[in-house]
């Protein structure tokens, strides 16, 4: 079945989605530790 | 621990039992729950997936693990999400479409008989070593709590798993799991309440000036065990292996849920896995400020080994490296506070200067802290076996948190280890008759009966293993790294035979049986170098790129120079 998740039609959008949290997540995390260096 | 720690403490363990064995009464439910059914929700899937891996060793361990060395360790999960995304891609759809239970099951109908043990033989001794690691975590809770020693408390609950499991007591307590995770969360967030209220206004930068919260290192140097490119790489074929060939994960995900269901509730995972072990790590660099600060710092955590040499013959000895600490400890938090009163000064020479000096003061502190280990080592050489790091949220919860709460959380945290514990003597018992006994002994396959009472022979024999491998062998590792590096070296190779399996259609059982035995040998052999040339030795997320690599070429070859026979049913 579809994903069923609002916003997102196929699985390929959720998967998209995730890697790109993921990505947000790295950057967050590496001015974090420039921040605090 | 007061009275009314142990009155929660006694009343939650009895809680569970009782509760348990009510809901069990009915053992059709029981089936139902255990292998879940049709109507499981994504959600109940995904909290079911971070419940299993995610044990108490995460929360008692990491915390410590970032106390000493930082919130690095956060890397190793970068691999986690892409895995998932795979996981869900292409191993979800091909075990479904199979209608396989178990992982090594696939690997029987895709290769041959052999393959299938070799797979089933690495997950055995992988997750038998493995046991004898996890053995620890319910044993320092009580050694912490009863102050017995850690050898004692090691049998001890190594037999309560053993009895536990064998007696179908797991099955009750698992059926809390939802409610032990929910007070297990509670706990932490508690304890991270209680730790900021009780912290400096500066504590992240004082963390960040004390090299606590460097997250990501982009060095390109395979000696550093976490940066991220170990994590993004070796991480993803650690975190792959895992999510996807692990027998514990894949149960979790293709028992019968719809198959949008399972794929939300990996998603799920991957979207929150790395920020909730933020928030853990986090935790443990913050702990490290507060015993910054702390007066009653002590000297080692594992305080239960600690005062019984002050108790002993070397009394004076210990005294003497207590008093050296305090003095050491009141000027580091001296030099400390000058630092942050002119870090947002405009002197950056002088910000520099107390920099210097708050650094030299933590040096000095901690070259005693090392002596004071290594006395104690060759004093008491059993308290060698754990690392002192792994003590210390124990200790922050034992002294910190209110009363009542102390006990809830001991309690919560004692009940889901062991239940992990029975977990995982579980799956050794059954995958040692399943897929080894019954391959030796055809003639017992429809022998049910026999079948079962076998298993239950075969789970107390891990379970003697696990405490055996606990007593004798130690690791000079932190808990959860422990575990990592284990997997780290028996994994590759699996993932290498289900990777060949689902990409490589031409490859047969013969080639890709010795070049998963090869390419073990590979990483065992780059693991053994590592140990006897340390200065050269690379991160052991490496290993998992090795292995896989090594097992993929290595069947390519092989199939090739066996020619073409055997091709794949």
């Amino acid at each position: 079945e579809p994903p069923g998740v609002p916003g997102f039609r196929s699985w390929r959008g959720v998967y998209w989605f995730v890697f790109l949290f993921f990505v947000l997540v790295v950057i967050a995390l590496t001015i974090f530790s420039r921040v605090h260096a | 621990m007061n009275v009314v720690d142990w009155i929660v403490l006694l009343g939650t363990m009895l809680g569970i039992a009782a509760y348990g064995t009510w809901r069990t009464r009915h053992t059709d439910n029981l089936n139902t729950y255990l292998k879940g059914n049709k109507s499981t929700k994504w959600g109940t899937i995904g909290l079911s997936v971070m419940a299993t891996q995610a044990s108490t060793i995460t929360y008692l361990s990491l915390p410590g693990q970032a106390y000493e060395n930082g919130i690095a360790f956060i890397q190793n999960y970068f691999g986690l999400p892409l895995a998932l995304i795979v996981v869900c891609a292409v191993f979800l759809p091909i075990y479904r479409r199979l209608g396989v239970y178990t992982a090594y099951e696939y690997l029987g109908k895709r290769f041959d008989r052999k393959t299938r043990l070799l797979g089933a033989t690495l997950f055995l001794v992988q997750r038998g070593i493995q046991a004898g690691i996890t053995i620890y975590a319910p044993s320092i809770i009580l050694a912490s709590v009863l102050g017995w020693s850690l050898n004692l408390t090691i049998i001890f609950t190594g037999l309560l798993a053993i009895i536990y499991t064998v007696t179908g007591g797991s099955a009750a307590v698992n059926l809390t799991q939802k409610w032990q995770m929910a007070v297990i969360f509670g706990g932490m967030i508690t304890a991270f309440v209680v730790l900021l209220a009780k912290l400096p206004p500066d504590a992240t930068y004082i963390a960040g000036a004390m090299g606590k919260l460097q997250a990501v290192s982009y060095t390109p140097d395979p000696r550093v065990r976490y940066t991220f490119w170990s994590g993004v790489i070796g991480g993803f074929f650690l975190s792959l292996s895992y999510f996807g060939t692990d027998q514990s994960q894949v149960q979790r995900y293709i028992g019968g849920a719809a198959l949008r269901e399972g794929r939300l509730g990996l998603m799920f995972n991957a979207v929150f896995k790395i920020p909730m072990q933020f928030c853990i790590v986090m935790l443990g660099a913050l702990l490290f400020v507060f015993y910054q600060f702390d007066p009653a710092t002590p000297v080692i955590f594992n305080q239960t080994e600690w005062r019984r040499q002050i108790d002993g013959p070397q009394g004076a000895t210990f005294k003497a490296l207590e008093e050296k600490h305090a003095a050491l400890h009141a000027d580091k938090q001296e030099k400390i506070q000058r630092w942050a009163a002119v870090r947002g000064a405009a002197d950056p020479a002088a910000e520099m200067a107390a920099r210097t000096a708050m650094l030299q003061a933590h040096k000095a502190s901690d070259a005693l802290r090392k002596e004071a280990r290594d006395t104690l080592y060759a004093a008491a050489p059993e308290a060698k076996k754990t690392r002192d790091s792994d003590y210390v949220f124990i200790t922050f919860i034992l002294t910190q948190l209110p009363h009542g709460a102390i006990g809830l959380l001991l309690a919560v945290m004692f009940a889901s280890a062991l239940s992990s514990k029975a977990g995982e003597l579980n799956a050794l018992g059954t995958t040692s008759t399943i897929d080894l006994w019954r391959h030796f002994r055809p003639v017992a396959v429809h022998d049910e009966p026999r079948n079962v009472r076998n298993a239950k022979w075969f789970t107390a024999a891990w379970g003697l293993f696990a405490i055996c491998f606990a007593l004798f062998v130690s690791f000079a590792e932190n808990l959860i790294e422990a575990l990592n590096i284990v997997a780290s070296i028996f994994y590759p190779a699996l993932l290498g035979v289900f990777v060949v399996a689902f990409f490589l259609k031409r490859v047969g059982g013969s080639a890709v049986f010795w070049a998963a035995i090869a390419a073990q040998g590979v990483v065992l052999v780059i693991f053994a170098l590592g140990k006897l040339y340390p200065d050269r030795e690379i991160g052991y997320l490496w290993l998992n790129l090795i292995g896989c690599a090594a097992c993929v070429a290595f069947s390519l070859v092989l199939q090739a120079a066996i020619g073409k026979q055997e091709v794949a049913r």
